[in-house]
């Protein structure tokens, strides 16, 4: 297989390689560095929390983050809410109090000015439940027990919005894994550590991605809400030899549609969570994280785009 | 338009729909009965002070537990995953950590939504639940001497008073306590220094043991009851009825 799929040459001509774990230390962490990094993110947002809440964490004698990830107040002046939550609270028909509407206004602007799913691999608590069931899934080769589309969550954010509406209190937010999660974490452990449970053995034996990937709303709502941010992977059209080393670790493997991205020079669908792991695998050094303008500036510079529909090849 | 093919496209994207909002609506019913069990638990819950009414409060409680983090004495807590109040929302025990009323209300002020009303300054006019007595198991109802419900209520007096009945035979007085449920904040401190086995005093939503006279009533004894007509029922009867009150009973052969 291996040896087949270097005889192969890509449509840029060049051979295709496979990606190669490097041997070395150095070399395993240079191909796992986002992923440390994403981890130190994760774990970082926890234990602030959960510092603050338990070790009385604070800096010039405020506390540094108080709350969870529904709604905090940082260093004790800067009010954080989760936009999907408060949004749902507004489809329930209540208003809220200033302070809880400029959270959400806050978060939402960041991640809309970053963009991208960032929220989803760099900060989500269950982002660690799921990438561990995949990393499994892969390593055991575990095959689909039945499939379902990937716009399924975008049906399940409108439910959301609809069950807020007609129940009158936040859909999402009174299942939702995500709080539930994050809350037992710093307020004391219940039930919820089930629904992790079967978040983990649903990803892991039923469907592939299945939570983060097809069901969850608010991954969804990242997906929209961030769809035009700046931060992107750009995609080097011509070194690329289409070898799908990326297409094979992406959680969302059908944003990587080479002939949009040859295109555009960038990955374009908001449902790329931005984690990095394509960067990390490609042996031609095609993906990097960048800034959309920069992207821009270069793809339309480059006068020899690469494009050549006869070889172009969707991922999906 | 008659092509078979496109026929058949249309009718598989017909199913495709229906099978879709199939699926949506059954999940969806599922959902919200899932939503609604959880929120019917709600008046099992004692709230922190200033709490809207029920249904507001579900709404509007975002679940951040500042309340519970900006609590000096360590009162509430979130409700967890299968406890059997909304899931996430705060609460608390009275009989483990009552709410000893800080002036200042710190869990009002974290509140970053409203679901704990920004418009409550006083703690005394907080109200998270009522405060009954269980006559049966209460050591003053009994005739001995305890009204620690009473010396220890924060708004004391008013929320909680005694009372003294005469004993049958006996030239002792009982000392019953009281609760007033205009002045009660449902703190609960009561409950807490109850000193019965289990609480014979217990802070418990109103609406679930509070009852409602109707305003049909009229106790003329008090002089702040207006005697009025008001009381006749407005709809008019289709047909004639005999007079009203008791009249029926001076006519006729005596």
């Amino acid at each position: 297989m291996a040896e087949n799929r270097q005889q192969r040459i890509g449509p840029n001509g060049r051979p295709v390689r496979p990606f190669v774990m490097p041997p070395t230390l150095t070399g395993k962490l240079r191909v796992w560095r986002y992923l440390i990094l994403r981890r130190i993110v994760q774990f970082s947002t926890l234990l602030l929390f959960f510092g603050s809440a338990h070790w009385a964490w604070t800096i010039a004698e405020t506390p540094i983050i108080m709350g969870n990830l529904s709604s905090s107040l940082l260093l004790g002046v800067i009010p954080l809410a989760d936009p999907f939550a408060v949004l749902q609270i507004f489809f329930t028909q209540h208003l809220l109090e200033q302070e809880v509407v400029l959270g959400a206004i806050i978060v939402a602007g960041i991640y809309a000015l970053l963009g991208g799913r960032l929220w989803c691999s760099w900060v989500c608590p269950i982002n660690l439940v799921t990438d561990l069931a995949s990393r499994l899934r892969r390593a055991l080769n575990i095959p689909n027990a039945f499939s379902i589309g990937r716009h399924i969550r975008y049906i399940v954010l409108i439910l959301t919005l609809v069950l807020s509406a007609i129940t009158g209190v936040a859909a999402f937010e009174w299942v939702s894994p995500i709080s539930m999660f994050h809350r037992e974490v710093i307020f004391g452990l219940g039930m919820g550590w089930m629904a992790i449970v079967g978040i983990f053995l649903f990803d892991l034996l039923i469907i592939k991605h299945g939570w983060c990937g097809h069901l969850c709303p608010l991954g969804a709502f990242y997906s929209i809400l961030g769809k035009y941010g700046l931060l992107r992977i750009s995609f080097d059209a011509p070194t690329c030899t289409q070898c799908i080393e990326c297409v094979i670790v992406c959680p969302e493997p059908q944003v990587l549609d080479f002939k949009k991205a040859g295109q555009e020079g960038l990955i374009t669908s908001g449902d790329c969570t931005n984690c990095g792991r394509c960067i990390t695998v490609c042996p031609e050094n095609t993906l990097h994280f960048n800034l959309r303008p920069q992207i821009k500036k270069t793809t339309t510079s480059n006068p020899e785009n690469p494009e050549n529909p006869e070889n172009q090849r969707s991922a999906a | 338009m008659s092509d078979p093919k496109t026929n058949k496209a249309r009718r598989g994207f017909i199913i495709k729909m229906m099978q879709g909002s199939a699926l949506a609506a059954t999940s969806g019913l599922g959902w919200a009965f899932l939503l609604q069990q959880q929120a019917a638990a709600s008046p099992f819950a004692i709230r922190p002070p200033g709490a809207l009414a029920e249904a507001d409060f579900n709404a509007k409680c975002i679940k951040c537990g500042q309340c519970v983090l900006d609590c000096p004495y360590d009162t509430l807590d979130l409700a967890k995953a299968g406890d059997t109040l909304p899931i996430g929302t705060p609460y608390f025990i009275p009989r483990d950590t009552p709410c000893y009323m800080c002036p200042d209300i710190p869990c009002v002020k974290a509140c970053p939504t409203g679901a704990l009303d920004p418009n409550l300054t006083k703690i005394e006019d907080s109200r998270m639940g009522l405060a009954v007595i269980d006559i049966e198991n209460c050591l003053s109802w009994q005739g001995l001497r305890c009204e620690i419900c009473h010396r220890e209520c924060p708004v004391k007096d008013t929320a909680i008073s005694v009372e003294h009945h005469p004993r049958k035979l006996s030239k002792h007085a009982m000392f019953i306590p009281l609760v007033h449920s205009n002045a009660c904040t449902g703190c609960g401190i009561c409950e807490k220094a109850c000193p019965t086995d289990e609480a014979a005093i217990r802070v418990v939503e109103p609406s679930l043991v509070q009852g409602k006279i109707g305003e049909h009533y009229r106790l003329g004894w008090k002089i702040d009851t207006p005697i009025t007509e008001d009381f006749k029922p407005s709809i008019k009867p289709d047909r004639d009825v005999p007079a009203t009150g008791l009249d029926y009973l001076n006519e006729g052969d005596f």
